[in-house]
């Protein structure tokens, strides 16, 4: 997984959920926007609040807390969407992501970080990419597309993380 | 085919697409060719051919650059009058627009074609071209030509064969500079390979006020000194009109003497004193070859996916755009003023800088909607073809005429029609139309016609696909409704309900199955298509006097005109096209059957209903039938109701993907954006039907999953 860039530092957008400290490639961010009021889609999965409307193009939103079974936050001021893109096999996604509240930016050596352990409480270990360590914190590095992947096709997730 | 870069294979796009266009334009052109020649019409196929030749081999397309090199060449006899206009010319040319098509698609596809076929027709061409009786036959001609023929040229060809010079005599023709051919510029190209002696014959040259500026007059003698294959000369030449005298000699070279005492195979077939034996040996042909046989097995089978990726627009409508945007920034460094210095006292100019905001924000839609538009003549125009071919298959004299050419529709809707009218217009030639001696007898003219038309209407395109035959067979069509069980053996029918008999599934009145129509393929497929695309057809027929078949689409399918319903706080968006009434009804007319699915009794029918909050699980105002309203909704012929709680305005909406970020959604067929900015679904109802028709458990089974 870190093979593809040893050494250099990759910049991570970290978030908050559950007081847990989250970070996605900061590449695949388009833009953060305040939480709103959105349109709830029949016929699909409690995680999947509903569309807004993003200038124009219809984009998902999906509750990050509830898609990991943090338990049901309470949406306050600091609420934000984090609106990413998703590559899949169908194309290009923009999908937003609502978390508790925006963290910072780091630089995050790839090869200094550390793989998922492979027995975890929570299974949704596929979604991480690797733990990276940052002034004693410890991060959560996601990877976009298998978490949007699978989300919106909300399938079994196949296999245990190959990573 | 050759690998191109990805640059290259952006221009070698419009190439491919030109010359569909080309195509087009040729096979017109022939068509309208049958009966009178008419100078200009060859020429405007000619021009065509010549084009797509260039262009094939410029991109190194040259096995179609060879192969239209030999159309070009019997063009040019026609043109030059030099060969007469004869059916069987026209039917070679016109399977040769074909092979092209083939042959175009294949290359923009990377594959491979039927090479057989290529061959057949390049032999029937040179078998032509022989008959001339102008032209003195040239050595490589014949049968022999496809396979073996070409490679004495490739002989001269291999730079090992090239002396250390050429000399090259050229005579153009007095066109030559009218046809963008600019001798100068090749003579340049020419200095580049090598040192270059060119002495012109000015022999030619009228008197000064006999001289028509823009033709030449002259010729020239040229030599070339250095190690040039030939294949580098004739590429400069390569967009040399046919009718022109080019020799090549190679000079200079210890071979040369060889060559000269002996015209053995290399240089002799290879000089083009005679174009007629480049036209079916192009020289091209051998340095693809070895790329040949393994490509040519795979079929073209992608043909649809290049015609649809671009489109071209009108430059007008482009123009209005750019004006249109140019305007809307005007306003927008207006309202940005105001935001300076605002104050109250200039409301009043705030709120006239919106409305215009709001004008041209309409009128810019429009236009960009505009762009989608294009005339129907693009689905229209195949037609022609397919009469001409089809009447002659069928032995049946078959006049085609369009009406409406320019009706302008959306470019989705006019890919998405072109399969159902050529079904629509099989069928007329095969079923309607009667042969001439069926057609004499019941005192008509011989000759049938089929009348293709196109028109606007309300907010609807209307094509119609009309025949003067013998009308659809009633009795017939009866009898096979009741024989296959669609209708009951008692159930009496009016004449229009007859008709339409003919687009149920499972009915076709073929009693055999012909080459032409009846394969499989019925009448219900064309319905389903028109109807995916949010139309209805319908047909009109009177015996002895021929059928109507009259399709309504919708001008696009981008917007839709859409009923706002509103269910607890939820608006959801239903296509007006689909309602057919909207009713408040008392709650004893609404009666459960098996099971709690409801049904409502509307007049003579009983109509399944659907609450639309326990489908889409919203919390409804209230779940009373009578604080609410029924909307009958239709599609594909079945009805049902759909409980709302209020109706809300009707607009027109742009229709939104949500499966571009999502995935599709069982009951709603895209979405919105409302005037407050808020997304709202669009309803589809078809779905609705479909899980209102199974039983309304799987409804919970879906949603579940």
């Amino acid at each position: 997984m870190n093979s593809n860039t040893p050494g250099t530092g990759d910049q991570y957008l970290t978030f908050m959920l559950a007081g847990e400290e989250y970070g996605v490639d900061i590449l695949r961010v388009q833009e953060i926007k305040g939480w709103d009021k959105v349109t709830r889609i029949p016929h699909t999965a409690k995680f999947i609040l509903g569309v807004i409307n993003l200038r124009g193009a219809v984009v998902p939103i999906l509750d990050l807390r509830c898609r990991f079974g943090l338990g049901k936050g309470e949406f306050g001021p600091t609420t934000v969407v984090i609106v990413v893109r998703a590559g899949s096999k169908e194309g290009e996604r923009t999908v937003g992501m609502v978390v508790d509240a925006v963290s910072e930016v780091y630089n995050i050596d790839m090869a200094a970080t550390k793989p998922p352990p492979d027995v975890c409480a929570n299974a949704d270990t596929v979604f991480v990419k690797a733990l990276a360590t940052v002034g004693g914190k410890m991060l959560i590095l996601l990877d976009v597309d298998r978490l949007i992947g699978n989300s919106i096709i909300e399938e079994a997730l196949a296999g245990a993380a190959a990573a | 085919m050759m690998n191109l870069d990805a640059e290259m294979m952006e221009i070698a796009k419009v190439f491919f697409q030109e010359s569909r266009e080309g195509l087009d334009a040729m096979e017109s052109g022939l068509l309208g060719l049958d009966n009178s020649t008419d100078g200009e019409t060859i020429n405007t196929i000619f021009r065509a051919a010549h084009s797509i030749k260039g262009g094939a081999a410029t991109f190194g397309f040259s096995e179609v650059a060879g192969f239209t090199h030999g159309v070009e060449t019997l063009l040019d006899d026609m043109r030059n009058g030099r060969r007469p206009v004869t059916a069987e010319a026209i039917q070679i040319l016109l399977q040769s627009c074909d092979c092209l098509r083939e042959m175009i698609a294949a290359a923009e596809a990377g594959a491979g074609f039927d090479k057989a076929r290529i061959d057949a027709l390049n032999a029937e061409i040179a078998q032509l071209l022989d008959q001339s009786t102008t032209v003195t036959p040239t050595p490589a001609q014949g049968g022999a030509v496809p396979g073996g023929a070409a490679l004495p040229g490739t002989g001269a060809a291999s730079p090992g064969a090239a002396g250390t010079g050429w000399r090259i005599q050229f005579e153009p023709v007095a066109d030559l500079l009218r046809l963008r051919n600019e001798p100068t510029r090749m003579f340049a190209e020419l200095a580049a390979l090598g040192e270059i002696t060119v002495r012109a014959d000015f022999s030619r040259l009228p008197a000064l006020d006999a001289i028509d500026p823009e033709a030449c007059y002259l010729s020239w003698d040229i030599e070339l000194v250095g190690n040039i294959a030939r294949a580098q000369l004739t590429e400069i030449f390569d967009w040399v009109d046919p009718g022109c005298r080019l020799e090549f000699t190679p000079i200079g070279s210890p071979a040369a003497p060889a060559a000269a005492v002996a015209p053995a195979p290399a240089p002799a077939p290879a000089t083009a004193t005679a174009p007629r034996a480049s036209a079916v040996v192009p020289s091209g042909v051998t340095v693809q070859r070895p790329a040949v046989p393994h490509a040519a097995v795979a079929p073209v089978a992608q043909r649809s996916s290049g015609e649809s990726a671009s489109i071209r627009v009108a430059t007008e409508k482009l123009d209005s755009i750019i004006n249109l945007v140019g305007e809307l920034l005007i306003t927008q460094s207006m309202l940005a003023a105001f935001a300076d210095g605002l104050d109250t006292s200039k409301l009043d100019m705030l709120r006239q800088g919106l409305s215009q905001l709001a004008r041209n924000t309409r009128e810019l839609q429009e236009s960009v909607m505009q762009i989608r538009m294009l005339p129907i003549s693009f689905a229209f125009n195949r037609f022609p073809r397919l009469v001409h071919d089809l009447s002659r298959k069928l032995g049946k004299s078959v006049e085609i005429k369009l009406v409406g050419e320019h009706t302008e529709l959306d470019k989705t809707v006019l890919e998405k029609i072109s399969d159902p009218l050529v079904h629509l217009v099989r069928n007329s030639l095969d079923h309607g139309l009667e042969t001439p001696q069926q057609r004499e007898a019941s005192g008509k003219p011989p000759s049938g016609t089929i009348e293709l038309a196109a028109f606007h209407e309300g907010g609807s395109i209307i094509i119609e696909v009309k025949d003067d035959g013998a009308g659809l067979n009633r009795p017939r069509i009866l009898q096979k409704a009741r024989e296959r069980g669609l209708i009951a053996p008692d159930q009496d029918l009016s004449d229009e309900q007859i008709d339409n008999l003919i687009f149920m599934a499972g009915f076709s009145t073929a009693e055999q199955v012909s080459d032409v129509s009846g394969r499989g393929v019925g009448m219900d497929v064309v319905r389903q298509n028109i109807n995916d695309l949010g139309g209805h057809v319908q047909i009109f027929s009177r015996a002895g006097q021929g059928s109507t078949v009259r399709i309504r689409l919708p001008l696009t399918l981008a917007i839709l005109d859409g009923q706002l319903v509103r269910v607890g706080r939820e608006i959801y968006i239903i296509s007006l096209l689909a309602i057919v009434e909207t009713i408040q009804v008392a709650r004893d007319r609404l009666s459960s059957v098996l099971g709690g699915s409801e049904v409502f009794r509307l007049r003579e029918e009983y109509l399944p209903v659907i609450r639309l909050c326990d489908f889409f699980d919203i919390e409804p105002d209230s779940r009373d039938v009578e604080d609410g309203l029924l909307v009958v909704v239709e599609a594909d012929n079945r009805r049902v109701c759909v409980l709302v709680d209020d109706l809300l305005a009707q607009q027109q909406v742009v229709i939104k993907s949500l499966a571009a970020n999502f995935k599709p959604v069982l009951g709603v067929a895209g979405a919105t954006i409302l005037g407050d900015g808020a997304v709202a679904l669009i309803i589809d109802v078809r779905d609705l039907i479909r899980a209102a028709v199974q039983r309304p458990r799987n409804i919970n089974a879906v949603r579940a999953a």
